[in-house]
C-alpha cells in the first residue's frame, strides 16, 4: 500500500509550487513519486532517496580522504570553529527554513559573523536598487488575475522557473484575465533567442550588458520623445512600439532576472527597471518582480529584515548589524582575506562562487551543512549532510512575491539524521557554553 | 511564581478611580491580588512614583510584510542606532522600523505591555506571526484587513451579513486574527487598476458596492459576531485637504448600531489616526485644521472611539494598506516607493517622510492631533497613538503626552515654527489652555484602550484579578516639574512587570518575558454556501492552495492567547 | 603554426538540464554533461574551424577552464558564448563585484581555442584540483 500526499509545496525554487502530489510508502520511509513538478523539482525530491546518500558527518583529512564523525563530534568542532573566530562568515540560508535561519542568526550575534545569503550572488543588487529607488510590487496572484502585459527581462523562466508562466505569468486565466495567453502580450528581452523568448509575442534581443541603455530609451518612448536610430542593438521603431504595447495595458508586469542583475550596471540596470515601472503607472498600473532563485532567499532576506533591518551581507562583527554591499558581501570579504573562518548553509558557493572566493574558503577553516555533496563540500574540512527541509522536514519557506508557505514534510529522513535547525540549536548552545553566556 | 507588592507610589487607575491616591499594588501568580492574599512577597519601593496598569497599544504598524519591506529598504533608518547585545537583550537597531527585538525593548521602556498590531494582509499572516514571536515581552494581536476582499465585497453587495460573518470568523481563525480592519474601504482594491475611491459613494470599479455599504455591513457583521473589538477603520480620502466630510460621512454609518456580545465596549467603529482625516481647505495653501467638527461628533456620540496618529515632527517611514494614498504620497515628496497588491484580500505602499517643523503642512498637522486630544469630552474613547510609524515612531508616545500635559511645552512649538503665524491661524491649538491630567493619560493610554478592545477583562487597571501589567515612572505629581521631566519619565520605566514576571528592575531590562498572541476564535453555524465561496476561490484565483492557507503550527504562535467567541446563537 | 582562438563575450545562466543535475548529484557525470560545455553558434564553430562536441579551453583574464563546446540551444546569438552557471563557468568569469558585492556573471571577454586532447573534470575534481594548483 501506498499514500499520497496533497498540496506538497517543491523546495526548489522561488515560483514556490504548492501543488504537487507526492507518493510514499506506507510506513512514511520510502518516496515513490511525485506529481505536478518539474523536471528539477521532481528530481530533487526523488534525490533524496538516493541509495548513496551521505547520512552522517565526516572530516576531510589532510590527504583529501574522509574519515567519518559522529553529530556531536561535528557540534563540537563547528562550535570551537565558530567561537574562536573573530570574523566568521556565515553564508548561505536560502535553501532552509526560517526557523533554522533565527537560530543561525542568534549563532551569528554571539560569534560576530558575517551573515550573507545567496542574493549576494543573485538579487543583491535588485535589494541594493530597492533601497535607492523603492519597488512597486504585487503578489503572483495579482498577475494571474489581472495582468495583460508581461515582461520578462534578463529572466528565462522556462528554464530557471519552468512552472512560473504556466501557474503564474502567461498562461493562467484569473479573475479578469478569462483569455489567459490570448488576452496577454509577452515581451522578453534578452540577448539569447531563449525557450520563454520562443512563447514571446515580442523578442527584443538586446545587445548583452545594455540593459540601462534600453531601459531608458523606453522610458524616453513613453514620453513620445525623440531617440537615435538604434539603441543596444534595438531599433528605434521597436522601442516606441513596445512603449506603447506597455502603456495601452491594464496592468503591466516586468519579471527580470540575472541578466540584468549580473551584467555591468548591476544595482543601476534596476534602477532603471524600476524607474520604468514607476514611470507606467502614470499612464497605468505596473509591477516589478524579481524572479528569485532559492526556494527560501526570500525568507533569509526577511528575517535577517527583521531581526538586523538588512535583507543580506549583514555584518555583525563590531557587536551590532551593519551593511555595506561591496564591504560585507561575501566575495568581497573571501577576496580580500578579511574572514577567518567559513560556515556554510543552504548553498552551494564553491559552484556558483567565482573560482578566485572558492580558493579563498579551501584555505580557510570551515564547515558545511549540506544533504549533498557539492563543490564546497569538496573543499570544506567538516561537510555535515543533514535532512531535506521540504521533504523531510517542513518549515517556512518565502516565495519570490515574499508569500510565506509553510513546507511539508513528506517522508522520514534515514533514521539518525538531523535537521538544519536541530543542529544549529546545538552548536549554539555549546557556543553559549564556550562563550561563558 | 515570585510575589511582588509595589508600595507606596501615587496610582493611577481609572477604572478603579484612583486618581494619585497612594495605594499598594500586589502581584500573585501572574495576576493582581488584594494585599492580604501575599505571603511573602518581594517589595518594589514606588515612593515618590507614578504607577500605572500597562499600557495597551490600540493602533501600531510593528509587524508584518509591509514594516519589513520599511526595514530592508531603509538601511539609513538604521544610521546611529544600532545597540549590541547586552544582558538579555539582543542586537537592536532601527529608528521609524525598527527590528523587532527593540520594538518589544522599547516599548517596554515606556511601560506598554500589550501592542495591536494595526493591518495583517491575511495572504501574508504567517510573516506577521513570525514577527510578532521574535518580539519580545509584550502581547499582541493583529487585525486582518477586510475592506477590499473580494468575499466581502461580494457578500455586502447584496447585504448579506450573515455571509460575511460567517467568513470574517472563517479569516479570523485562518491568520489567526484578532479584529476586523478596513482601510479605505473598495479605494485599495480600485487601486488594482490605479484608481481610488475618494468618498463614501464613490463605487468600487467592477464590484459594484461603495465604501459605505462596505463600511456599514462590516460593522454589522462584526456585531453580528459580537467580536472583542469593534469594525476599526481607516476611511477614504485619508491625508487630503477637505477629507473632514468624508470622515464625518464614515462616522455617520456606525448610527443606530449597539454593540453586542458583552465585551464591555461600548463603541461598534473604532476610527484610527483622526489627525489625518481632520483637514480643511481644498489645497496645500488654504489646508486647515477641522479638529472642532470632527470632535463635536465624537463628543456628542457614544458609540464611536478614535486614536489621534498624533504627527511627531520627525523623519518617519510612512506604510498602509492604502496602496492608492502611498502612491500620492511618492508624488508628492519624491522619496522611494514600495507597494504590494495582494491577490483578492489588499494591497499597500511604503514611503519615507519627512514631517518637518519648518512645513506649514507638518506643523498644521502636528497641531491637529493635539487638539484631538485636548477637545475629547471623554478620553475614554480619545486615545493617544502616532499610527506608529506613519505620523511618527511609538518611541515618541512620551512626547506626546507630554504635549498634551503641557500648555507651555504646546506654545514654545507653537511660536517656534518657521511660518508661525500661518499655523497659529489655521489651527485652534492656541487657544486651548487644558492640560491633561495623569488620570486622563491613564485613560487614553490604558483603561480606554483596554475597554475598547474588549480586553477590560485583561489589561487596563490594578484590579485584582488581571493581569499583572504594571509600570512604575519616576514621576512625582506632588512635585514641581519641567515638562520634559514628564517626557524623560514616559520613556524611562524605572520598573515593569508584564502577566506578573519583571521585566524592567531600577530601569534595566532583565527579562524577555514570555509574550503571548492572541486571537479571536470565533465559532459559527455551519455554512457551506461560504465554504463553497472559499474553496472555488482558492481553486480559481488564488496562487496558494486552500491547504496551504491557515497559519497552523508552533513555530506561527507558539504562546497563543485564545478568545473565544459563540455566535452560533 | 599560431594557435586559432576566437574571442567571444561570455554569459552564464542556469538551464533546465544544469537545474536537473544539479539536484540529482554534483558528483555525477550528468551534472558535468550539463555545465561542463559552452554553447556557440554554428558562425563561431566555422570561425573557430572545429566539429560540434569538440573539446575547448576557454581563457578569460581571470582564469582557464576545459569544457565540450556544443551548438546553441537558444540561439543564434552572435558574438556571445554560454556557459551553464556552475563550477567551470566560475574559473573564467570576471569575479571583480565593484562594489556592489556582485561578481561580474555576465560579460566577461573570453577566447575559446580547441583543445581536443583536454580533459572535463567533474565538478568536485575540477574545483578540488583547482585549489591545489593542480590544474591551469
Amino acid at each position: 500500500m501506498t499514500k499520497t500526499v496533497t498540496d506538497v509545496v517543491c523546495p526548489f525554487c522561488g515560483t514556490l509550487c504548492d501543488d504537487l502530489e507526492v507518493v510514499v510508502s506506507d510506513d512514511g520511509k520510502q518516496l515513490l513519486e511525485v506529481y505536478n513538478a518539474c523536471a528539477i523539482g521532481a528530481e530533487k525530491f526523488l534525490h533524496s532517496q538516493a541509495e548513496d546518500r551521505l547520512t552522517r558527518p565526516r572530516l576531510q583529512q589532510e590527504d583529501g580522504s574522509w574519515k567519518d564523525v559522529t553529530y556531536d563530534e561535528a557540534i563540537e568542532y563547528t562550535a570551537q570553529m565558530l567561537a574562536s573566530s573573530t570574523k566568521p562568515l556565515m553564508y548561505g540560508w536560502s535553501s532552509t527554513n526560517c526557523e533554522a535561519q533565527g537560530v543561525g542568526s542568534e549563532i551569528g550575534e554571539i560569534t560576530g559573523a558575517v551573515m550573507d545569503n545567496t542574493a549576494t550572488v543573485c538579487h543583491g543588487t535588485s535589494l541594493i536598487a530597492v533601497q535607492d529607488i523603492g519597488i512597486p510590487h504585487c503578489t503572483l496572484g495579482e498577475v494571474k488575475n489581472r495582468a495583460d502585459r508581461v515582461v520578462f527581462w534578463g529572466c528565462n523562466p522556462a528554464h530557471a522557473h519552468p512552472r512560473h508562466m504556466s501557474r503564474y505569468s502567461i498562461f493562467p486565466r484569473g479573475f479578469f484575465t478569462g483569455k489567459g495567453h490570448k488576452g496577454r502580450k509577452v515581451i522578453v528581452i534578452d540577448p539569447r533567442k531563449t525557450d520563454t523568448a520562443n512563447v514571446a509575442d515580442v523578442h527584443l534581443q538586446i545587445e548583452q550588458g545594455r540593459d540601462y541603455e534600453l531601459l531608458d530609451a523606453l522610458r524616453v518612448a513613453f514620453k513620445g520623445l525623440p531617440l537615435p536610430d538604434v539603441v543596444a542593438g534595438i531599433p528605434k521603431e521597436q522601442i516606441y512600439e513596445a512603449a506603447e504595447v506597455l502603456k495601452s495595458g491594464r496592468f503591466v508586469i516586468i519579471f527580470f532576472g540575472m541578466g540584468v542583475t549580473q551584467s555591468l550596471g548591476k544595482n543601476h540596470n534596476i534602477d532603471e527597471a524600476i524607474a520604468v515601472t514607476r514611470d507606467l503607472n502614470e499612464y497605468t498600473k505596473a509591477a516589478i518582480m524579481p524572479m528569485r532563485g532559492h526556494y527560501n532567499v526570500t525568507g533569509s532576506g526577511a528575517v535577517w529584515g527583521w531581526q538586523f533591518g538588512f535583507p543580506f551581507a549583514v555584518d555583525l562583527s563590531r557587536g551590532f548589524a551593519r551593511y555595506n554591499p561591496g564591504e560585507t558581501t561575501s566575495n568581497d570579504l573571501l577576496r580580500r582575506g578579511e574572514v577567518d573562518s567559513v560556515f556554510v548553509l543552504g548553498s552551494d558557493p564553491g559552484a556558483h562562487f567565482p573560482f578566485s572566493s572558492v580558493k579563498k574558503i579551501s584555505e580557510l577553516p570551515s564547515v558545511c551543512i549540506d544533504p549533498h555533496q557539492t563543490p564546497t563540500t569538496a573543499v570544506c574540512k567538516l561537510h555535515v549532510p543533514v535532512a531535506f527541509v521540504g521533504v523531510e522536514i517542513g518549515g517556512c519557506a518565502y516565495r519570490m512575491d515574499n508569500v510565506p508557505i509553510e513546507t511539508r514534510k513528506v517522508v522520514e529522513a534515514p533514521e539518525g539524521m538531523m535537521t538544519d535547525e536541530e543542529f544549529l540549536e546545538k552548536v549554539l548552545v555549546r557556543i553559549k557554553e564556550i562563550k561563558g553566556e | 511564581m515570585a510575589e511582588y507588592i509595589i508600595k507606596n507610589g501615587f496610582v493611577f487607575d481609572p477604572v478603579l478611580g484612583i486618581n494619585g491616591d497612594k495605594t499598594d499594588v500586589a502581584i500573585k501568580d501572574g495576576k493582581f491580588v488584594e494585599t492580604t492574599q501575599l505571603a511573602n512577597p518581594k517589595t518594589i519601593d514606588a515612593t515618590g512614583m507614578t504607577v500605572m496598569a500597562g499600557a495597551v497599544d490600540i493602533h501600531a504598524h510593528v509587524a508584518g510584510p509591509k514594516v519589513n519591506t520599511g526595514r530592508n529598504f531603509r538601511p539609513e533608518d538604521k544610521l546611529f542606532n544600532c545597540t549590541p547585545r547586552r544582558g538579555v537583550e539582543r542586537m537592536q537597531g532601527g529608528f521609524s522600523v525598527p527590528t523587532t527585538f527593540k520594538t518589544g525593548y522599547d516599548y517596554a521602556r515606556m511601560g506598554y505591555t500589550t501592542v495591536m498590531e494595526a493591518a495583517m494582509p491575511p495572504l501574508y499572516a504567517r510573516h506577521t506571526h513570525e514577527e510578532i514571536r521574535d518580539t519580545p515581552i509584550i502581547d499582541q494581536a493583529a487585525f486582518p484587513v477586510f475592506g477590499n476582499n473580494w468575499f466581502v465585497l461580494e457578500y455586502l453587495k447584496n447585504n448579506e451579513i450573515e455571509n460575511t460573518a460567517s467568513y470574517i470568523a472563517w479569516l479570523l481563525r485562518a491568520t489567526k486574527g484578532y479584529a476586523v480592519k478596513v482601510v479605505n474601504p473598495g479605494g485599495t482594491e480600485a487601486w488594482g487598476w490605479g484608481l481610488n475611491c475618494e468618498n463614501i459613494h464613490d463605487p468600487v470599479p467592477f464590484f459594484d458596492i461603495t465604501p459605505a455599504q462596505i463600511v456599514k455591513g462590516l460593522i454589522e457583521a462584526n456585531e453580528y459576531l459580537g467580536l472583542p473589538h469593534s469594525m476599526h477603520v481607516h476611511a477614504n480620502n485619508l491625508g487630503n485637504p477637505g477629507n473632514y466630510t468624508t470622515t464625518l460621512d464614515t462616522f455617520k454609518l456606525s448610527e443606530g448600531i449597539k454593540p453586542r456580545g458583552g465585551w464591555g465596549r461600548d463603541q461598534v467603529m473604532h476610527h484610527t489616526h483622526v489627525q489625518f482625516h481632520s483637514y480643511g481647505g481644498d489645497n496645500w495653501g488654504n489646508f486647515e485644521s477641522k479638529s472642532p467638527e470632527i470632535m463635536d461628533y465624537v463628543n456628542s456620540h457614544d458609540n464611536i472611539t478614535i486614536d489621534i496618529g498624533q504627527v511627531t515632527l520627525d523623519e518617519t517611514t510612512t506604510m498602509t494598506a492604502d496602496g492608492p494614498f502611498e502612491h500620492h504620497l511618492t508624488e508628492l515628496n519624491h522619496l522611494k516607493w514600495a507597494n504590494t497588491d495582494v491577490e483578492l484580500e489588499t494591497g499597500s505602499g511604503v514611503v519615507p517622510y519627512v514631517y518637518s517643523p519648518t512645513i506649514k503642512v507638518c506643523a498644521i498637522q502636528w497641531a491637529i492631533g493635539l487638539e484631538l486630544g485636548l477637545l475629547a469630552k471623554d478620553p475614554m474613547r480619545v486615545f493617544i497613538t502616532t499610527d506608529h510609524p506613519n505620523a511618527g515612531p511609538f518611541i515618541r508616545y512620551p512626547r506626546v503626552i507630554k504635549w498634551l500635559m503641557s500648555q507651555q511645552s504646546r506654545e514654545e512649538m507653537l511660536n517656534g515654527f518657521k511660518h508661525s503665524e500661518k499655523v497659529i491661524d489655521a489651527t485652534h491649538l492656541m487657544g486651548i489652555d487644558r492640560e491633561l491630567s495623569l488620570y486622563e493619560i491613564a485613560q487614553m493610554t490604558r483603561a480606554g484602550t483596554a475597554k475598547a478592545l474588549g480586553l477590560g477583562h485583561m489589561y487596563g487597571s490594578l484590579k485584582p484579578g488581571l493581569e499583572a501589567d504594571v509600570a512604575v515612572y519616576d514621576f512625582n505629581p506632588e512635585q514641581e516639574h519641567a515638562p520634559d521631566d514628564i517626557e524623560k519619565a514616559f520613556g524611562n520605566a524605572r520598573h515593569l512587570f508584564k502577566t506578573g514576571m519583571q521585566i524592567i528592575n531600577e530601569g534595566e531590562i532583565v527579562s524577555n518575558g514570555n509574550k503571548r498572541t492572541l486571537w479571536v476564535n470565533a465559532r459559527v453555524n455551519e455554512n457551506p454556501q461560504v465554504m463553497r465561496d472559499v474553496k472555488e476561490k482558492f481553486l480559481r484565483y488564488y496562487t496558494v492552495t486552500q491547504n496551504n492557507y491557515e497559519v497552523a503550527g508552533h513555530h506561527y504562535v507558539p504562546n497563543p492567547y485564545v478568545i473565544e467567541v459563540d455566535a452560533t446563537q | 603554426m599560431k594557435k586559432l582562438a576566437i574571442k567571444v563575450n561570455l554569459i552564464t545562466g542556469r538551464s533546465i538540464q544544469q537545474g536537473v543535475s544539479m539536484e540529482g548529484g554534483k558528483e555525477k557525470p550528468a551534472y558535468t554533461a550539463a555545465c561542463g560545455i559552452i554553447e556557440l553558434d554554428p558562425a563561431e564553430f566555422k570561425r573557430l574551424g572545429t566539429y560540434r562536441n569538440t573539446n575547448v579551453r576557454v581563457t578569460s583574464e581571470y582564469g582557464s577552464v576545459i569544457v565540450k563546446a556544443v551548438e546553441a540551444t537558444q540561439g543564434p546569438h552572435p558574438g556571445v558564448a554560454y556557459i551553464p552557471m556552475g563550477p567551470w563557468a566560475n574559473m573564467v568569469i570576471n569575479p571583480n563585484t565593484y562594489s556592489t558585492g556582485m561578481p561580474t556573471f555576465k560579460g566577461t571577454p573570453v577566447e575559446v581555442e580547441i583543445a581536443k586532447n583536454g580533459q572535463v573534470l567533474d565538478s568536485l575534481d575540477l574545483v578540488r584540483k583547482a585549489c591545489r594548483g593542480e590544474v591551469v
